[in-house]
């Protein structure tokens, strides 16, 4: 099912996979734009993202990357344009709220709750699964014990993605730099996204842990069949998971489409991926 | 965890609670401990309560507030205004102005913390000081709570047996609230409200209902207090307070629970105990302040918790209750 990545062009501009077009995208971005001051951080930003696809998002260090990932989280408002997400303009939410609706990011520079364990962190991010009321945790009723016992179950299963089962006890901040990334990725998941944003999943990892994540962005694109965007300066990466790719370069979008043809385009290279990017 | 070995660790939580309870009444009955002392362990009870909640706020959400005292006094006079004013008798009376001042006190941290909480650090540090002394100001200046001449004539009705169910229930309550799913939405704020509200948490929301919780028991040991004392004044309530329970907090550690029993303990008895010293105890304070932070800057238990079942689990079973 996820074998053919040939890309669609849409009337809008967007590209989906066959195996996405006959459904509503799940983001919709039009003509975002956001200013700092007088810096026009990002322009004219377009993009739609099929339910079940892996799109990259790269480009230079302060084109923009982290930013629309702060845009679609509701942590920055936009000066321009919208963010249609399954549907529902985001507009005015908070966060959290944008959460709820099925957004669920990880950090560039990774934001752990470092203080307690693994499995708290993943039980944090099972919140509004975890679905006992005050009073049932104040008395210690039977539904708090019921309902914790399926989240510790439900957070071991998550971690064991990665095989993290035996960190689990263990404080987030005591794990080595690529298990965080892995922990932030699992606590994302917790959250029962429809659209994951990994923001440099494989930053500080070794080529052999880069190499495994590749397989768990693939394996969990297949198995929760949602949606990834992932921004990434490791092209082998990059050019080895995502179907479509758009590339950032001061705010703009210089170019879209396929692996092949990003990895072809003089303009990409020129900006940003330098001569020589063949793998 | 199993429920059998869960049940075991209730049961035995359960009749330690008590059996600690008949032991000291036992002792104060044969004289073993003086009237003097026994009195002395009312106010024992209800700075544990201020310390514990507290550090709900400062230790567990993670925010510096710095008008404790403020909702303790908001408890202590709608309590006593209501064994005043209230047609209820007795013990059934006194338990309902607890539980109005508390809920008083509660309502207090709702509109505090609103617009308090969506500042933060500094800026919540200065409007929750500024919030203490208008409390304070405002009890100066009403006449039908006596003004600067006190509040006087409040039955002395709180007693040891009192102090105690409080102290067990504010400590049984702010514990499983911790250990809850609610309780680490809390902790996630203090470790990283932006992740926190990637994850979904409502943290505005989570922050105020944080801070109404440490005012409602706040509230209660304010009760406590007036029903002790039989007569408030509102420079009781000052910064003083506020620093003085902060500084039990500080020392006990910040998100730990056993910490703050133990240090708001300590704080209370040792100048008790060495009368010698009672005029000095505020440098006695500030002495242990300074010496702690440079041994021990996370205070003197860190995050650590007293559990039952640390005692007895099997070696290598982690999943502590
Ligand atoms: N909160 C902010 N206030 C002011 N300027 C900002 C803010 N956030 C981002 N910027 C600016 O916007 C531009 C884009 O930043 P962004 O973090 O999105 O870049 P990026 O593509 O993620 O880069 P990198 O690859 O280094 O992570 C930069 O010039 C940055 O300085
Ligand atoms: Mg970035």
């Amino acid at each position: 099912m996820f074998d053919d990545t040939k890309l669609y062009p849409l009337p809008s501009g967007g590209y989906l996979t066959a195996r996405d077009l006959d459904k509503p995208p799940i983001l919709d971005i039009r003509y975002l734009g956001i200013d700092f001051g007088g810096l026009r951080a990002l322009t004219d930003f377009n993009l739609i993202v099929g339910r079940s696809e892996i799109t990259g998002l790269i480009g230079p260090n302060g084109a923009g990357k982290t930013t629309v990932f702060n845009l679609i989280t509701n942590v920055y408002q936009p000066t321009r344009g919208s963010i249609i997400l399954d549907g529902v303009d985001t507009k005015g939410m908070s966060t959290h709220q944008v959460s709820r609706l099925g957004v669920a990011r990880t950090f560039q520079n990774i934001r752990l709750f470092k203080d307690i364990s693994v499995i708290d962190n993943v039980k944090i991010g099972l919140h509004h699964e975890t679905r006992y009321q005050m009073p049932e945790a104040l008395l210690r009723l039977p539904g708090y014990f019921k309902r914790e016992k399926v989240a510790d179950q439900r957070a071991l299963e998550l971690l064991s993605i990665f095989d993290m089962e035996s960190l689990a006890y263990k404080p987030a901040g005591s794990l080595s730099y690529g298990a965080q990334r892995r922990l932030e990725i699992v606590r994302a998941l917790a959250t029962n996204p429809s659209v994951l944003l990994l923001d440099e999943p494989a930053a500080g990892m070794n080529p052999s842990e880069t190499g495994e994540l590749m397989e768990n962005i693939l394996h969990i694109r297949n198995t929760f069949n949602i949606a990834i965007v992932l921004i990434e300066h490791d092209m082998s990466l990059v050019m080895g998971v995502c179907e479509g790719i758009a590339v950032l370069n001061y705010g703009k979008i210089i170019a879209k489409g396929t692996p092949e043809e990003i990895r072809q385009n003089p303009e990409v290279i020129e900006a940003y991926l330098g001569k020589g990017v063949r793998e | 965890m199993n429920t059998k070995r869960t049940a075991f660790y209730y049961l035995l939580a359960a009749l330690l609670t008590v059996g600690f309870y008949f032991v000291l009444t036992g002792l104060i009955r044969a004289g073993v401990i003086g009237k003097y002392h026994a009195d002395m362990l009312i106010p024992v009870g209800f700075y544990i309560m201020l310390a514990v909640s507290l550090n709900l706020t400062c230790g567990f959400l993670g925010q510096l507030p710095l008008g404790h005292a403020g909702f303790m006094a908001v408890g202590a006079y709608t309590s006593a205004l209501a064994t005043r004013y209230l047609p209820f008798e007795g013990a059934l009376g006194f338990w309902i102005a607890l539980l109005l001042g508390a809920l008083m006190a509660a309502a207090f941290g709702v509109v505090v913390g609103l617009p308090a909480l969506r500042l933060s650090g500094d800026y919540l540090a200065i409007i929750t000081l500024g919030f203490g002394e208008i409390i304070k100001g405002i009890l100066l200046n009403l006449n039908f709570t006596g003004g600067a001449r006190g509040f006087k004539g409040i039955p002395k009705q709180t007693d040891l047996t009192t102090v105690y169910i409080c102290l067990v229930l504010t400590l049984f309550f702010i514990r499983t609230l911790i250990n809850s799913r609610f309780g680490r939405a809390i902790i996630s704020i203090r470790e990283n409200e932006i992740a926190a509200e990637s994850c979904g948490i409502h943290t505005t929301f989570y922050k105020t209902m944080t801070f109404s919780i440490a005012a409602f028991f706040a509230g209660l040991a304010g009760g406590l207090y007036a029903h002790y004392i039989g007569v408030l004044y509102p420079t009781t309530f000052g910064f003083d307070t506020s620093i003085e329970i902060l500084v039990m907090v500080v020392l006990g550690g910040m998100g730990s629970i056993t910490g703050s029993v133990i240090s708001a303990a300590t704080l209370r008895l040792l100048p008790e105990m060495l009368r010698a010293f009672l005029d000095y105890r505020m440098v006695i304070y500030s002495l242990l302040l300074i010496v702690v932070m440079i041994f021990r800057p996370t205070g003197l238990m860190g995050r650590y918790e007293f559990r039952l079942s640390k005692i007895f689990a099997p070696k290598g079973d982690k999943s502590h209750v």
